[in-house]
């Protein structure tokens, strides 16, 4: 479903601030695959989501979607099959603009738009189904502004604009590390809920080492651009947070050097 | 006062072209103070060699639109920033509205406008005879009802247009541009064209008013665009504070109304004996400046009031929510 070849990124190259971002990743996801992407801060986990939605291009290296090499696509027409949630719950909504109007714009993403109207009656009543899965009465809101919701209604909302058209692949970026303990998680088990219900093809990034070993059928340890760790299947469940700190040291003899990280274990 | 109403309405499609540009994308567009002269010239180029004078409105309309596309070619394509392009095609216009004109004042007395048109055939019809019935308890007759009825008709049929478009798919996607660009992009729309789109609509719109008032005062003048945009921000702003702006739909209104309001106040205030007609310009920048400066001095104000009141509260003794708080150790 998703293939990414060799891909290197260096940046500011030639300056005294070169900093390799990504060392040749090779990663390979099969559809339905759902993998966590854990990491130390700077180990280039999102600029390999943003290489891969094409808000940022390789230095050297593919990104295949479906089949299709779609290196030279430009973020926009390559959204038509991704879907993205950032970390920041104003990222992923327009705030002047109502929910039923947000909707209506990540309805089109697979779509041609043409001068239709936005919202019909049908695609209203539709949104409101769609909504009430997340049970958070935004069903009854479809009018109301999304800068008026608070950042985990928001997210939900995010959440929701980037699954509901069924993208080919799925990228989450630590879209619960801006929302305090309870609404975080509530939106992971959202994601839970939407990954299972659509069958997505799902890369995560999470600074949260216990969330990516729940979630998701593999998961992956970068460092210094880099994928030093993959688990999957039986190995993945057996995995612990205690486990997953010991291999960092063990490959790289150091400490994980994330602070927050170890926290939230 | 009645031609100031005429007028408003007139300016009324240039500021819906602002309100498109400036409140819709996030961009403030001077290329209006140059393409509000663009639509002016056109039309009075074509009107005096003898053009239909509702085609040579719907040229200046297009090229008007061919103006904001270049502004907006400058800003996605050339990474000019937003206020830059519009200042570059703002100078270029001033020359090239010159070459259209062939001199810095065509004159349009003499000739066929939309305005004498639609007076001509609406004198055969009677139609102000009807008018002044309406209004005979007030005393009072204008010189014609014409320029009004049909100046509003234009102003709707431009709001009840923008409203339907920004309602589309097209339209909504449009709208999300200005409020969260890189947002858009995720959801595959091509921003760059929707800016490129928007902006050659607004400056259609602005152009349009232009050929229109340069039929109305019955000339194009080179200089007739500077501090237009300041105008169109004036009745956007005006507009917006007097009548509201929770949707789209009642936002435009407010844009029609407050460009009539503008021309009211600018009205009355060159009644004061000591302001002249060159004052105008000053007028219109106090105005705007005022329109921004009060709300969030207001707002400031009651945002301190807020807080002395809390730490008198609190010298009482009196426990304040969110007052007390337990830092547990993590």
């Amino acid at each position: 479903m998703l293939e990414l070849k060799r891909i290197t990124k260096v940046f500011n190259e030639g300056t005294a601030d070169e900093k390799i971002a990504l060392r040749g990743i090779d990663l390979t996801l099969a559809p339905g695959d759902f993998v966590t992407v854990i990491g130390s801060n700077g180990a280039g986990k999102s600029t390999l989501m943003n290489i891969i939605s094409g808000r940022l291009s390789p230095d050297t290296g593919e990104v295949w979607i479906n089949g299709r090499d779609v290196t030279a696509l430009k973020e926009h027409a390559r959204a038509r099959y991704i879907g993205r949630v950032f970390q920041d719950p104003m990222a992923g909504t327009a705030p002047h603009m109502t929910i039923e109007e947000n909707l209506a714009l990540a309805y089109n993403r697979t779509k041609r738009r043409t001068l239709s109207l936005g919202v019909t009656k049908q695609k209203r009543e539709w949104f409101r189904e769609t909504l009430r899965t997340l049970h958070l009465g935004l069903e009854d809101r479809l009018a109301a502004k999304v800068g008026l919701l608070s950042g985990g209604e928001r997210q939900a909302l995010s959440l929701l604009m980037a699954t509901f058209t069924k993208p080919d692949v799925l990228l989450l970026d630590e879209h619960t590390a801006a929302l305090d303990p309870a609404r975080a998680e509530l939106v992971t088990e959202l994601t839970k809920q939407m990954v299972e219900q659509h069958r997505l093809t799902t890369l995560m990034v999470t600074h949260n080492m216990e969330q990516a070993i729940r979630l998701g059928n593999r998961l992956i340890m970068m460092d210094g651009g880099q994928i030093i760790f993959a688990a999957e299947g039986k190995e993945k469940e057996e995995l612990t947070v205690e486990r997953l700190l010991e291999a960092f040291q063990r490959i790289r003899g150091s400490q994980f050097a994330s602070d927050r990280a170890v926290l939230s274990s | 006062m009645f031609s100031s109403v005429e007028a408003g309405l007139i300016y009324a499609v240039m500021a819906l072209g602002v309100y498109l540009s400036f409140r819709i994308l996030d961009f403030p567009d001077l290329t209006v103070d140059g393409s509000f002269v663009t639509g002016a010239s056109v039309a009075a180029v074509l009107i005096v060699n003898g053009a239909n004078p509702f085609a040579a409105s719907a040229a200046a309309l297009l090229a008007g639109f061919a103006a904001g596309v270049l502004t907006g070619l400058l800003h996605t394509k050339g990474k000019i920033n937003p206020l830059l392009s519009g200042i570059l095609m703002m100078i270029a216009l001033y020359s090239i509205n010159l070459r259209i004109m062939g001199k810095s004042n065509v004159p349009l007395l003499q000739q066929e406008t939309v305005i004498t048109n639609i007076t001509a055939v609406w004198r055969q019809a009677g139609l102000d005879a009807a008018f002044n019935q309406l209004v005979s308890f007030t005393g009072f007759a204008p010189r014609t009802w014409a320029v009004l009825v049909s100046m509003a008709i234009v102003a709707l049929m431009v709001k009840g247009l923008l409203d339907w478009l920004l309602k589309t798919e097209v339209g909504i996607a449009l709208r999300a541009t200005g409020d969260n660009k890189p947002m858009v992009a995720s959801f595959s729309a091509n921003t760059d064209w929707l800016i490129v789109f928007g902006l050659g609509l607004s400056n259609a719109l602005v152009a349009l008013s232009g050929a229109l008032v340069a039929q109305y005062g019955g000339f194009s003048d080179v200089g007739m665009g500077i501090g237009m945009i300041v105008i169109g921000l004036a009745s956007v702003i005006i507009g917006e504070a007097l009548f509201g702006a929770r949707s789209v739909a009642r936002a435009t209104w407010a844009v029609i109304g407050g460009a009539i309001v503008y021309r009211l106040i600018l009205a009355l205030a060159l009644r004061v004996e000591f302001l002249e007609t060159g004052d105008v310009k000053l007028i219109t920048a106090l105005i705007v400046m005022m329109a921004l400066v009060v709300p969030n001095t207001l707002a400031a104000q009651k945002e301190r009031q807020r807080k002395k009141r809390r730490v008198r509260q609190l010298e009482r003794g009196e426990t304040v929510a969110g007052a007390e708080t337990n830092y547990k150790s993590v």
